[in-house]
């Protein structure tokens, strides 16, 4: 299992590719929405990269938990294999 | 008709000539060609019958950013590159929460396309093929719905008197313009950013016009290839590209000292209910189409000096205008067909061929035809070959007909 610097390093870049933000602005107390101005359509292609990148499932529900960087950090480090 | 006079303040193009305005006019000046061999793997893979096509001079790409651009449809694209030009032409800056130059409640887009992005619903449907739905891009529909264009640049510009996107074919981008003049005139706006885009080269549409033997195969000589009312014309060459105007109320870009190219004085859309890619043989709704513009402005057929002819290079449909732009209008106006240089850009033509009418206002200047070598006898006008022809012009025509039976005619007047 990754450790939670490297995914949040892995989903930085992530961010990055889809939305264009910087990945030193990828932190893990950052709101996708209402920091990184991401919307629904680019979480649904984070969320799609991230599975592919970590080996986890994110299903729809999950995803709509997921406000911050941390959390989605947590949640990929506690599901991934 | 209402009484408002609506003026042309702005202009944006990005073309197989030039990426903005200025290069593509004075590609057509300088009697350049936009059309090349295609440079694709999928010519050769399917061994299409027609490798040659009208591609951009300029990738959007160059100035759309990389994020940005990942959203958006070629199509899309090119009509944000042409309507960011206009919009900066016309002497406005970029309109924020905290600044505009047009009240967002006063603005509209029209902004036609022929199909939007065909592209996109092909690289999707072979992703969800290849790799099934995960794979599938959550922005495919915004993507390739026809109406992105026009939505995607009024959302940029914060519009909302209403977005438009006509869908007339090849007649789009004529309509676009038309359907802007329509919101001016009916006191639903005062600005509207107006015209048309396309970007659909791949091989799919390569091959449907090819089943269509509508396109030239002078696949050894591509810059000659597009030859309106030239004997040995052979069908069109696809390009791709997009133009925009800006539309303005006259009293406004008056008050506001705005540089005026021209005029909008009047439009004539017809539809000719006859076949689904074919013209009337006896041309009825083209020749209603320049009537019905001639009569808008007030005007009789002998003041317009110039029309800018849609002459795709089709063997039965340049003939046909011909003849139409004979009984509308007469034998004395000076003919040119920019396809012959920039290709057919479906949406985009009517638009950027719009803007090539009011510039040869504007200027007194009218375009060469390129390869215009030998003129068909059955055409019979003053069509303007060799050189660009200095012309002091008061009105010009553009006209733009599309499958389906469309007819567009824009009436410009100098201002």
């Amino acid at each position: 299992m990754a450790d939670k610097e490297e995914i949040l390093s892995g989903l930085a870049e992530i961010v990055e590719e889809v939305a264009g933000v910087a990945q030193d602005d990828v932190s893990t107390e950052k709101s996708f929405v209402d920091d990184l101005d991401i919307d629904s359509l680019s979480m649904v292609e984070i969320a799609v990269q991230a599975e592919d990148k970590f080996g986890v499932k994110i299903p729809d529900d999950e995803l709509a938990n997921l406000k911050t960087v941390g959390d989605a950090v947590d949640y990929v480090a506690a599901n991934s294999k | 008709m209402s009484n408002i006079d609506v003026v042309i303040t702005g202009l944006g193009a990005t073309t197989p000539l030039g990426g903005d305005v200025t290069s593509t006019w004075d590609g057509l000046i300088a009697g350049r060609s936009g059309v090349r061999t295609i440079e694709a793997d999928w010519v050769e893979r399917f061994d299409l019958p027609v490798k040659i096509g009208a591609t951009l001079a300029e990738e959007p790409t160059e100035t759309i950013p990389r994020v940005q651009a990942r959203r958006l449809d070629r199509c899309e694209q090119v009509a944000i590159v042409a309507a960011r030009q206009a919009w900066a032409d016309a002497g406005f800056a970029e309109q924020t929460d905290e600044h505009t130059d047009v009240e967002p409640e006063r603005l509209g887009v029209t902004i036609g396309s022929g199909i939007g992005g065909p592209v996109t619903l092909l690289t999707q449907d072979d992703l969800l093929e290849e790799h099934g739905i995960r794979k599938v891009s959550p922005l495919t529909v915004p993507m390739l719905m026809p109406n992105g264009p026009a939505a995607h640049v009024g959302i940029e510009l914060k519009a909302r008197a209403g977005v438009h996107s006509p869908a007339s074919a090849c007649a789009s981008g004529a309509e676009g313009i038309a359907t802007g003049f329509q919101m001016i005139q009916s006191g639903r706006a005062d600005v509207v950013v107006a015209g048309g885009a396309e970007a659909c080269i791949a091989p799919i549409t390569i091959a449907g016009f090819a089943q269509s033997r509508t396109v030239s195969t002078r696949n050894d000589d591509p810059e000659h290839a597009s030859r309106p009312f030239d004997t040995g014309r052979d069908g069109f060459v696809l390009g791709e590209g997009a133009g925009a105007v800006v539309l303005e109320r006259a009293d406004r870009a008056a008050a506001r000292g705005a540089r005026v190219y021209a005029r909008l004085s009047g439009f004539g859309i017809t539809s000719d209910a006859y076949h689904i890619t074919g013209n009337h043989p006896e041309g009825i709704g083209q020749i209603a189409a320049m009537n019905h513009a001639i009569q808008m402005a007030g005007l009789t057929p002998s003041d317009v000096g110039h029309v800018n002819a849609h002459a795709t290079s089709t063997v039965v449909g340049d003939v046909g205008e011909a003849a139409a732009i004979r009984k509308a209008v007469g034998d004395h106006p000076v003919v040119t067909a920019p396809k012959s240089a920039l290709g057919h850009l479906v949406g985009g033509a009517g638009a950027v061929e719009g803007i090539i009418a009011i510039l040869s206002i504007y200027h007194g200047l009218v375009p060469a035809t390129l390869n215009l070598e030998n003129l068909d006898p059955k055409v019979d006008l003053d069509v303007v070959s060799g050189e660009a022809r200095k012309v002091e012009l008061t009105a010009a025509i553009s006209n733009s007909f599309g499958f389906g039976g469309h007819n567009t005619a824009l009436l410009f007047t100098r201002a």
